[in-house]
């Protein structure tokens, strides 16, 4: 799919001049922006917490764009996340909050690679509408065994102790935030490096030629599913994080609009950018909390109008826009600027 | 289980494959000629459906008779093809064609999201139940089972009917054998003077009709909400997946195995019936990745 992410292939290897380090420089102050909001606007904690945990599953969802992959049924993983989670508390109340995590990861993870083993045998169409087939039977089990998963009202996530202390609200959510922004950093950090990596680099040749990587003796397959792994657990941690910040998680965790939604989050920042998935869910949570007083009617209508207007005109999304911008100016002062950083 | 529950089981299934196959058959279609999938199908089911809704209540208020609201069915149907079918494929599709199959998919499925709402906005969150048409055919007593003819009898007919029509249409006729020779080769086509454009127009119009028809069909046997839109794109794309995408013949097939799968399960076992569509598909495709009527295709490299 050249057009949706015309530049990501060739990464990781040509990093170097003044382009990269000033990137670096706009990353480390955005991370520290965000790390100052409980200071600066309490107001916007909650808020931002729920982006950067939805922009954890989004980079699930950008990983897969990068092999020309799209599921639209990653949801799924996030909600099993969340539920595992739920689950955990329920028998066990007031276990750590790594463990809540752990057990959301683990979930997802054995999830995913059930799903994985047999969906990475497709591409394209397939591909994507098989995923979805998938969220779509979890959410009907999570509707229809009610007396289990409390149907359509969901069950609630007990708050999670912390190294052994019970905490109060405010720490707790405070607690939650952090971990989330090191979650952030960490996992978008582990991600970039296994796209350097050969496994990574194998990946991302599903998507421009999977038949070579056959002839050379290499599994597409299974490096597809690596990959596949790999994002459905960033989605688990999103749901985790998700669960734990909401208190309660329903079958709308896995409903399509959800899996929609990150689709949409991924191809808004720049499909495939790591960055732009963050920066994606940050602007679509804050866009959607001021619209949704006067558009809460039409925001899916609003959704699939921009999804139109920017594959169909601007298919690098913010990233894209951002490294136009960026790539002018590096232009001006050196005449050889790498353009494909991102 | 005794005869009664098993023709009861076996009525359902047969109705219920019926409604699922005209709107296969469209998703099929389109597919077999543009090589889309085209997700927003299912918007135009659901539209087809409450634009029947609609237009039924408005003309019984009238006064009018119920058997009118058949040939309702059709007009809606073809309003659904014609309003919405053509400018999705005028304005948007003709764009995308020569790009990568993951943006084609994006690009309906921003269309489905959109007509989802359009729904909500027009017709609001309450569901609608129209049964007039149901009604007016009355009842069939089948070895002691009634069942309505409605669905026994005439929905298995405009099924079949389809099927056939189908058939003959691009096989037997000029403008249908102008839609396969674009589908076997598009610049072949074009370069004996086909217009392509127009016949890609034709088909997805064609298409939509069928799914509008398949949602008018459905109205007076379920009540109409918002949602059935999603829960019929996954179905039919289950039925179209199973048999092979773009098999026309082969959907009538697994339409039916689905079918008589899901009524039986209903009877047996009711927790798991919404699945047993999804099961039938994943147990197919572990077995034939391609479908059990499709062909593998040779790899390009």
């Amino acid at each position: 799919m050249s057009d949706l992410s015309q530049n990501s292939s060739s990464r990781g290897a040509v990093n170097s001049g003044s382009m990269p380090s000033m990137r670096a420089l706009l990353t480390l102050l955005a991370v520290l922006l965000l790390a100052a909001v409980p200071f600066i606007v309490p107001s916007m904690q909650l808020l931002i917490n729920l982006a950067l945990a939805k922009g954890l599953a989004v980079l699930g969802v950008t990983v897969l764009l990068r092999a020309g992959q799209v599921s639209f049924g990653h949801a799924l993983f996030f909600g099993i996340s969340a539920y595992a989670g739920a689950f955990l508390t329920a028998s066990l109340p007031g276990a750590d909050i790594i463990l809540v995590l752990i057990a959301g990861v683990l979930g997802a993870a054995i999830s995913g690679l059930l799903v994985g083993l047999f969906v990475v045998r497709y591409r394209g169409i397939f591909f994507g509408m098989l995923n979805l087939a998938f969220s779509m039977i979890f959410w009907s089990i999570l509707e229809k065994f009610y007396h289990i998963t409390g149907g359509a009202d969901g069950i609630r996530l007990t708050r999670p102790s912390v190294l052994g202390m019970a905490l109060e609200r405010d720490s707790f959510e405070a607690v939650v935030f952090y971990l989330s922004v090191v979650l952030m950093v960490g996992l978008g950090w582990f991600t970039l490096r296994w796209f350097a990596s050969p496994v990574g680099q194998i990946f991302q040749t599903i998507k421009t030629n999977e038949t070579r990587l056959e002839y050379l003796g290499l599994s597409p397959k299974r490096a597809l599913l690596s990959g596949y792994l790999l994002s459905a657990m960033l989605c688990g941690v999103g749901g985790s994080l998700m669960a734990m910040t909401q208190g309660v998680v329903t079958p709308e965790y896995v409903w399509w609009v959800r899996s929609a939604e990150m689709v949409f989050i991924a191809v808004l920042g720049g499909a495939g950018s790591v960055r732009g998935a963050f920066i994606g869910a940050l602007i679509y949570e804050i866009v959607r909390v001021y619209a949704s007083a006067f558009a809460g009617d039409i925001w899916q209508l609003l959704l699939g109008s921009f999804l139109l207007v920017i594959i169909l005109f601007a298919p690098g999304g913010i990233m894209g826009i951002v490294d136009g911008l960026m790539g002018r100016v590096s232009r001006k002062q050196h005449a050889t600027a790498p353009e494909d950083a991102r | 289980m005794d005869l009664t529950i098993f023709l009861l089981a076996l009525f359902d299934g047969i109705s219920y494959a019926a409604l699922v196959f005209i709107v296969a058959l469209g998703l099929t279609l389109i597919f077999g000629v543009m090589r889309i999938l085209n997700v927003a199908h299912g918007s135009l089911y659901a539209i087809g459906a409450y634009a029947t809704v609609s237009l039924t209540g408005f003309l019984l208020s009238l006064g009018f008779a119920p058997v009118l609201s058949f040939p309702l069915m059709l007009i809606s149907a073809v309003l659904v093809g014609v309003l919405l079918g053509g400018p999705i494929e005028w304005l948007l599709l003709r764009r995308i064609y020569d790009k990568p199959e993951v943006l084609q998919l994006l690009v309906t499925f921003a269309v489905f999201m959109i007509l989802e709402d359009v729904q909500r906005l027009v017709w609001g969150t309450q569901p609608y139940f129209q049964a007039s048409a149901l009604q007016a055919l009355g009842n069939v007593t089948v070895f002691g089972v009634t069942y309505t003819v409605y669905q026994l009898i005439l929905l298995p007919i405009v099924a079949i009917g389809l099927l056939l029509g189908l058939r003959f249409f691009l096989r037997h006729t000029v403008i249908g054998k102008l839609i396969l020779a674009t589908t076997e080769d598009r610049e072949a086509a074009q370069s004996i003077g086909i217009d392509a454009d127009r016949v890609f127009l034709f088909t997805f119009v064609v298409g939509a009709v069928l799914a509008g028809l398949g949602g008018a069909l459905a109205s007076p046997t379920t009540s109409i909400l918002p949602g059935m839109g999603a829960d019929m794109i996954v179905l039919s794309f289950a039925v179209v997946a199973t048999a092979g995408l773009g098999q026309i013949e082969g959907a009538a097939v697994t339409a039916l195995l689905i079918g008589l799968g899901r009524s039986f399960a209903v009877y047996v076992w009711p927790e798991v019936a919404v699945l047993v569509p999804y099961l039938i598909m994943v147990l197919v495709l572990l077995v034939r990745p391609q479908g059990l009527f499709g062909t593998s295709v040779a790899r390009k490299i």
